[in-house]
């Protein structure tokens, strides 16, 4: 008998305006299963990680984390269900106006209430985990390259040692080799963990090396689902495009607007 | 046809805004009511709404103070009333001048500050990263600027009143000869308890239109650097119509005999 699902998603819908960004999305997420979203930039892959979060409101279906209702329970249920989660933003979206080592204790002091001494050693402790020593604690987010940001945008994630983590767009902007680094973290952090994931990305380096299993987002629908072994052989024109990266297919870029 | 388009588009646009602003100003002063409150983040707040808009209000109120001397000094002598000047500068000071000019000129320092700050904050995801790490973006970020605007406005000024009364008081002794005993004397007994009141209670509601437009715009900006400009610019602009409008309507209700 399989294991209720972690997260599942029901007929979710979301337009903004006339624009329909998810368009009934039937997803689940087992338990500690890395599941990856691809789809081109503009697919909604966000908005999708943003309705789990509860950051915006589906316009219609369910949303289920670990059998709480994310879309109509109250805030204490949202809260329960943030307390589960980690994220790291594809931009890092780290405070600025903290210290690194503020930013990657900030959901331990202000969301678990931990004492700021005992925060600031896990945080020295999660900062060691990704690749960065105690000097870098007490810099600020400006100070730090990208790859460093997102090193330290991971830690933050993993500070809380959360039951599922999101990852949004984790490469981008990195070099090859950087982003074969934090591909590595990603694993190992959520090995560490036992964590449920769910990575949202167009670099199939990453889908190859966290994915257990792949979904394809396509103009608001999952147009393919399935594990990652079988992405090569998928039979669909829209992921062999995809993971091909070629310009002619069924996916019709918007290159010119008029 | 188009001209009463762009017409109804503009007004429904307005009646947006002013709900929208409505229902943000509703939800902050719920949150201000509910624990936790980060007191920290208030001083934090309190000192650079205050602190740090000092020289710029006192620059202003005595500027302004010292000119009104001046300008009443040779006005009042077309009919004979000269004498005058020490009761109108602290009436006009601290009725009007006072809490007005404070409240411009920290809304063109604070609200266009916040909203740059909050708006960068919206479009770098760092305000969807505070709720992910389990705390609310309006208890951390908009209530401790609404708090701190609040308390902060009237305490700025009560120093830009008495800076401005000075302001007079300079010009009124060493420019325009009044005896300086007199003129401090004319300026208590012209001045009434319900004038310091009403000056700080005007402070203290442009307080809270200085942070919450400020926050309001940034709070809901998007489309990047574009975006937090235009928010930017959109606060200033609301807080100086607000705090005009809002103006007359208290001088109105407070004033009228």
């Amino acid at each position: 008998m399989s294991s209720p699902a972690k997260i599942s998603l029901a007929g979710v819908e979301k337009r903004f305006g006339p624009k329909v960004v998810l368009d009934g999305i039937d997803l689940s997420v087992a338990r500690g299963e890395s599941l990856v979203v691809i789809g081109g930039s503009g697919s909604g892959k966000s908005v999708l990680i943003k309705c789990i979060l509860g950051i915006l409101k589906p316009d219609a279906g369910a949303i289920h984390v670990d059998g709480l209702d994310a879309v109509r329970g109250g805030s204490d249920v949202r809260e329960e269900i943030l307390c589960k989660i980690g994220m790291l933003f594809q931009g890092g979206a780290l405070f600025d106006s903290l210290a690194v080592w503020e930013n990657v204790a900030f959901g331990l002091i202000q969301g678990r209430k931990m004492n700021k001494n005992a925060a600031k050693q896990i945080a020295i402790e999660k900062l060691k985990r990704v690749g960065l020593g105690a000097d870098v604690a007490d810099l600020r987010p400006a100070e730090l390259s990208g790859g460093m940001q997102k090193r330290v945008g991971l830690a933050r994630a993993i500070a809380a040692e959360p039951e599922i983590i999101f990852f949004d767009e984790p490469t981008t902007g990195l070099d090859p080799i950087m982003a074969d680094v934090i591909n590595d973290l990603i694993v190992e952090s959520v090995r560490e963990l036992g964590a449920t994931t769910i990575t949202i990305t167009h670099d199939m380096s990453s889908v190859r090396k966290i994915a257990d299993r792949v979904a394809m987002l396509y103009k608001g629908k999952i147009v393919w689902n399935g594990p990652r072994g079988q992405i090569d052989q998928s039979g669909n024109d829209y992921v062999d495009q995809f993971i091909h990266g070629r310009a002619t297919g069924p996916i019709q870029m918007d290159v010119l607007k008029r | 046809m188009n001209f009463l388009a762009v017409i109804g588009r503009i007004v429904l646009s307005s009646l947006a805004m002013i709900g929208n602003l409505s229902v943000f100003a509703a939800r902050s002063a719920s949150h201000v009511v509910r624990p936790p409150l980060y007191a920290r983040h208030i001083g934090q707040q309190m000192l650079r709404i205050g602190y740090f808009s000092l020289p710029v209000v006192g620059l202003t109120a005595l500027f302004t103070g010292a000119t009104l001397a001046q300008q009443i000094y040779v006005g009042g002598l077309r009919f004979n009333a000269e004498s005058a000047v020490a009761g109108v500068v602290v009436i006009a000071i601290v009725r009007e001048l006072g809490p007005v000019l404070a409240g411009l000129m920290v809304a063109g320092r604070v609200s266009s500050a916040m909203a740059a700050e909050l708006g960068t904050m919206r479009v770098t995801e760092q305000i969807d990263a505070l709720v992910t790490l389990s705390t609310n973006p309006f208890k951390y970020l908009v209530v401790p600027r609404l708090i701190a605007g609040v308390i902060t406005l009237p305490l700025l000024v009560m120093v830009a009143n008495i800076i401005g009364v000075y302001g007079g008081f300079l010009i009124g002794t060493e420019r325009l000869g009044f005896n300086q005993a007199s003129y401090l004397q004319l300026t208590v007994d012209f001045l009434e308890r319900s004038d310091v009141v009403s000056s700080l209670g005007k402070a203290a509601v442009f307080g809270f239109i200085i942070a919450l437009a400020g926050c309001y715009h940034g709070y809901n900006s998007k489309g990047g650097a574009e975006g937090v400009g235009r928010a930017t610019t959109n606060a200033v602009v609301s807080a100086f119509i607000l705090i005009l409008l809002s103006n007359l309507i208290m001088t109105i209700i407070i004033f009228t005999q």
